[in-house]
Parts: C-alpha cells; sequence; structure tokens
C-alpha cells in the first residue's frame, strides 16, 4: 500500500491515459461549476453585470479616444499653409514662384489663389459683395497654398515654414495645424488616464470576484472537508472554484463587449449626422478582433487569478476535523 | 499492517489522548477498539489516518512510516484507507450514486467508468435501488451504508471504522458489522471503534480496550 500515483491506486479501472483523465476532470469540473452558476441565476446575473461594468467603462473610452484620434489624424496629415505674396507681384511672378516652389521634393503640390479670385470668392462667401464693389483696388494679395509631403517630420516642417517666411515675395505665412498638436497631446493624457483607471478596475474586480469565490468556499466548507478526509487534495477542492473563477471572468468580458458594441451602435447614427454636416467621411470604428479578444482575455485573467489566490489561502486552512 | 510504537498525541493544553501507546494489527485482521469516550479511540484511528500527527513515537501503515509521509502526500495516503465515520459524512447535495463514486472521481476515474463499480459497491451494501436518491430521504442505517460503499469502492486494504453503529439500533448495528465481516473475508483488515461490547464479543473478534490512552487489556477470545 506504499503510496502511488493517482492512476495506479486503483487498479482494475481500464486504463486511459494521464491527459484523458485531465481532460474528462476539467470538462466535468468546468459544467459543474457552470451548472453552480445557473442554479443561481440572479445573484450570478448581478456579478457579471458588475464585472462587465465595470470593464466596459475604460474599455468605452479607449474607443472614443481611438476615434477621435483618427478623426484628428486626417486633419494633421492636412498640413497645408498659406503664403500671402508681396501686394506688388504680378500674375505670373506669383506662376513663377509657384512653379519653382512646387519643384521641391518636401513639397506635394502648391495651389495658385489670384488676388481676384480670391477677392471673388470673399465677395461669394462673406456677403458684403455690394459694398465691396465700392472699392477700388482688390485690396487681397495673391496667396500660395503649400501643402507639404507626407515625408515631413515636425521639425523639418517647421524648417520649411522659415524658409518660406525669408523668401523675399513673401509678405506672411498663416499656420493653422497648431491646434491639432494640442489636441493630440489632450488625448494622450486622457490614454494615460485611461492606462491608470484600469489598473484601478483591475483590482475592484480581482476583489469582488475573490470575495464571491470566499464565500462559496465558506459555504462548501463541510464539503471540503468531507472530500479532503476521504483523499481529496488541494488540486481537486480548489478546481471548481478556479472553473467558477474562469467563467466569471469569461463571461463578464462577453458583457462588456456586449456593452460597448451596443453603445457604439447607439452612436453610429448621430455620429454620421455630424459627418454628412462636415462633408466628411467619418465612421465610428468599432473593437477589432484583437481588442475583443483582448477584454475577454483580460476578464478571464483577472477571474482565474482572483479565484485561484483565493483558494490557494482558503484551502490550505480548511482541514477535516 | 498497522503498528504503533510508543505512540503519544499530546494536545496544546497538555492533556495526552493517547500516551506511550504499542499495538500490532496483522494484515487480514478484524480488530476492535473499545474504551470511554475520552479513552483515546477516536484519537487513535485519526491519527492512523493522519488527520493529526502523533507527538511521539512511529506508527507504521502497511510498511511505511507515517511520519515520513509528507502534508502534500497526504490525500494519497489517504486515498489508500477506506474511511467509515459514526455521523457518515455524506454530502447531501448530491444524489447516491455521486456519494459513492466520489472516491473514484478523485482518483481520476471518469465518471462514465465508475457507474459499473458504483452499483457493484452500492450492491455489497444492498443499496442498489437507492443510487438516485439523496442521502436525506434515506434511514441512519441505510445511510451509514452509503458511507460503507463509499470506503470500500477504491478496494482499499485497510478500512478504518469510527463507532459506525452509534447511532444505529441493535439490528442495524449488526446487519452494518455482518458487511463488515463479509470484507474481513476478502482480506481487508479492518479496524473499528465501537462502545458496543455485546456487539463485539458477540462477533468473537480481538479487542484492544483503551483506557486513558493507555492499553488496558488484550482480550483474545482465543486464549
Amino acid at each position: 500500500m506504499a503510496i502511488t500515483r493517482n492512476a495506479d491506486a486503483i487498479a482494475p479501472v481500464r486504463s486511459s491515459s494521464v491527459f484523458s483523465i485531465w481532460l474528462a476532470r476539467h470538462t466535468s469540473t468546468s459544467l459543474g461549476a457552470l451548472g453552480r452558476l445557473s442554479r443561481q441565476p440572479f445573484a450570478s446575473l448581478m456579478i457579471i453585470l458588475v464585472i462587465g461594468v465595470t470593464l466596459a467603462l475604460p474599455a468605452a473610452i479607449n474607443v472614443i479616444v481611438k476615434n477621435m484620434q483618427s478623426v484628428s489624424n486626417s486633419w494633421s496629415n492636412a498640413l497645408d499653409f498659406s503664403m500671402y505674396l508681396k501686394k506688388d507681384l504680378t500674375v505670373s511672378d506669383a506662376e513663377d514662384l509657384a512653379n519653382l516652389i512646387r519643384q521641391r521634393a518636401d513639397i506635394e503640390s502648391v495651389g495658385l489663389i489670384t488676388a481676384d479670385e480670391a477677392l471673388l470668392e470673399f465677395k461669394k462667401q462673406s456677403g458684403f459683395g455690394k459694398a465691396l464693389n465700392q472699392l477700388s483696388e482688390n485690396p487681397l494679395p495673391h496667396a500660395l497654398v503649400i501643402r507639404p509631403s507626407s515625408g515631413n517630420t515636425g521639425a523639418s516642417l517647421t524648417l520649411l515654414q522659415e524658409e518660406i517666411r525669408n523668401l523675399p515675395e513673401t509678405e506672411l505665412v498663416q499656420v493653422d495645424t497648431e491646434w491639432v498638436q494640442r489636441f493630440h497631446a489632450i488625448l494622450d493624457i486622457v490614454r494615460q488616464a485611461i492606462s491608470i483607471g484600469v489598473v484601478l478596475l483591475g483590482i475592484a474586480i480581482v476583489v469582488i470576484i475573490g470575495n464571491i469565490i470566499r464565500l462559496d468556499i465558506e459555504n462548501r466548507r463541510e464539503e471540503i472537508e468531507v472530500t479532503k478526509l476521504i483523499g481529496a487534495s488541494n488540486a481537486f477542492v480548489r478546481r471548481p472554484f478556479l472553473w467558477t473563477g474562469f467563467w466569471y471572468g469569461l463571461l463578464g468580458g462577453a458583457f462588456a463587449l456586449l456593452l460597448v458594441q451596443y453603445g457604439l451602435y447607439l452612436l453610429r447614427e448621430p455620429v454620421s449626422r455630424l459627418a454628412g454636416l462636415y462633408q466628411g467621411k467619418i465612421t465610428v470604428a468599432s473593437l477589432t478582433i484583437t481588442e475583443s479578444s483582448a477584454i475577454i482575455g483580460i476578464a478571464v485573467f483577472l477571474g482565474l487569478f482572483a479565484s485561484w489566490v483565493t483558494a490557494a489561502r482558503h484551502m490550505r486552512r480548511i482541514e477535516p476535523r | 499492517m498497522i503498528q504503533l510504537n510508543n505512540v503519544t498525541k499530546r494536545f496544546p493544553g497538555g492533556q495526552e489522548a493517547i500516551s506511550g501507546l504499542s499495538l500490532s494489527i496483522d494484515k487480514g485482521e478484524m480488530v476492535f477498539v473499545t474504551g470511554h469516550s475520552g479513552a483515546g479511540k477516536s484519537t487513535l484511528l485519526r491519527l492512523i489516518a493522519l488527520i493529526e500527527r502523533p507527538s511521539d513515537g512511529q506508527i507504521i501503515v502497511d510498511n511505511q512510516n507515517t511520519r515520513r509521509v509528507k502534508r502534500r502526500k497526504i490525500p494519497a495516503y489517504r486515498r489508500q484507507i477506506g474511511m467509515v465515520f459514526q455521523d457518515h459524512k455524506l454530502l447531501y447535495d448530491r444524489p447516491v450514486f455521486d456519494n459513492v463514486a466520489l472516491p473514484l472521481i478523485i482518483a481520476g476515474v471518469s465518471y462514465r467508468d465508475a457507474g459499473r463499480r458504483v452499483r457493484a459497491a452500492l450492491d455489497q451494501v444492498g443499496l442498489l435501488h437507492k443510487e438516485k436518491q439523496r442521502p436525506a430521504t434515506l434511514s441512519a442505517g441505510e445511510q451509514q451504508r452509503v458511507g460503507i460503499a463509499r470506503a470500500i469502492i477504491t478496494r482499499p486494504k485497510l478500512l478504518i471504522a469510527d463507532e459506525p453503529t452509534g447511532n444505529l439500533d441493535p439490528d442495524l448495528s449488526l446487519e452494518v458489522m455482518r458487511i463488515f465481516r463479509r470484507f474481513n473475508e476478502v482480506g481487508v483488515t479492518l479496524l473499528i471503534a465501537s462502545h458496543d461490547i455485546t456487539l463485539i464479543d458477540s462477533l468473537g473478534c480481538r479487542r484492544i480496550a483503551l483506557e486513558d490512552g493507555k492499553l488496558q487489556q488484550e482480550a483474545d477470545p482465543w486464549q
């Protein structure tokens, strides 16, 4: 009767491989844990709800930030700046200059808006048409709209703008994109805040699941004692609780996904209306497969971690008396 | 099968439940431990089952020094011993079948494979037709027999029972003892704690009488 491994301890049973024993054990324990959850549907649902909402919060903020970033990226690609020419330049001077600048490698395109065109446009847009007609001469200069090539960095852009500013023909260079950079900085702060929030919420989930598991263990104390008495190892008595944690995590994560996707679905309509106003093509980016599986993965990990820590702590304490 | 050399069990308060006890039980014996409550019967069985550790002395079970069984190995050690308790220690939230199958499930036998053996064990204690019932719906004697079926399902060489008939009337007690007797006849070593002297005497087995944690006398009916 020397101590042997489990399978040997009971000789006349059909021998199955270690793996299939392992698999069979886990399958039945996991289903058992799921069955246990379904027998208290209300309590289980509440816990899943709490986990889902807790996870959905940072996930949703993350999606919003991501969408804002993609929108602002399309702005920052428009790095155009305007170059207003000195009044004494003629149209052909301006054309020559435009051609000259256009040849530079770091310039994608140069558009010329002549003074006449500008005035026409201004009359149309401003509504001051009649008043402007009173002007004896066109007060507007010719202007070049310069679009740098996309290969430019922030530093090379500044340099380019400086060069243009120093050209003798230049009256004024106007850059409109500074606020885009500020917006990006704000988004970075929000992202940072989210990652801090995620850690805190993660801790909250671990505490919640840990507590539930602890209560579950207390409720089943007698059962644990009896099974240990007839030879169950700590691993054996721990297993159902690990599966309980797993299911809480999985179902809570799935619920969080559902919440986020539903929220995005609700946003789709107003966003496309807004996009219509801007003649833009703003679409709401939803969670990618990777992000979705990350949410589920994190949820499952938290559930398993919480139940493992709790079960390991309490199992040792419960010994048959 | 079981050998105790000068075993003492002292509790934190300082009182000794077992003091300097030496005894030996051979393979295939059926032995009763008797004595008043508090004489150390339960403690003796608990020491053998490694629910308690001795403060002093040596316990050898099936050529194995229990002192060398590490904490981590206790479950594997217990799986080799069948145990029957006075209060049955059944799980009341699941049917008889699951209760009896539990030791097999713990040992890694699949639920399906366990079925044949569960029915064989239930048949041996005469409860084959009750496998789907909950323990709470059974009588005390039937519950005890479920406990016995659970203890023998892994076919242990050693079975220990703490007051297995403590809650049963004489007829039921005798029936339980007859079941034990049958196991003994196929080679199982039994160590049974009981205070039911009349019943024990009628069975004609060896008796170890304890008093204040010591051996009182060894009444051997063959002498």
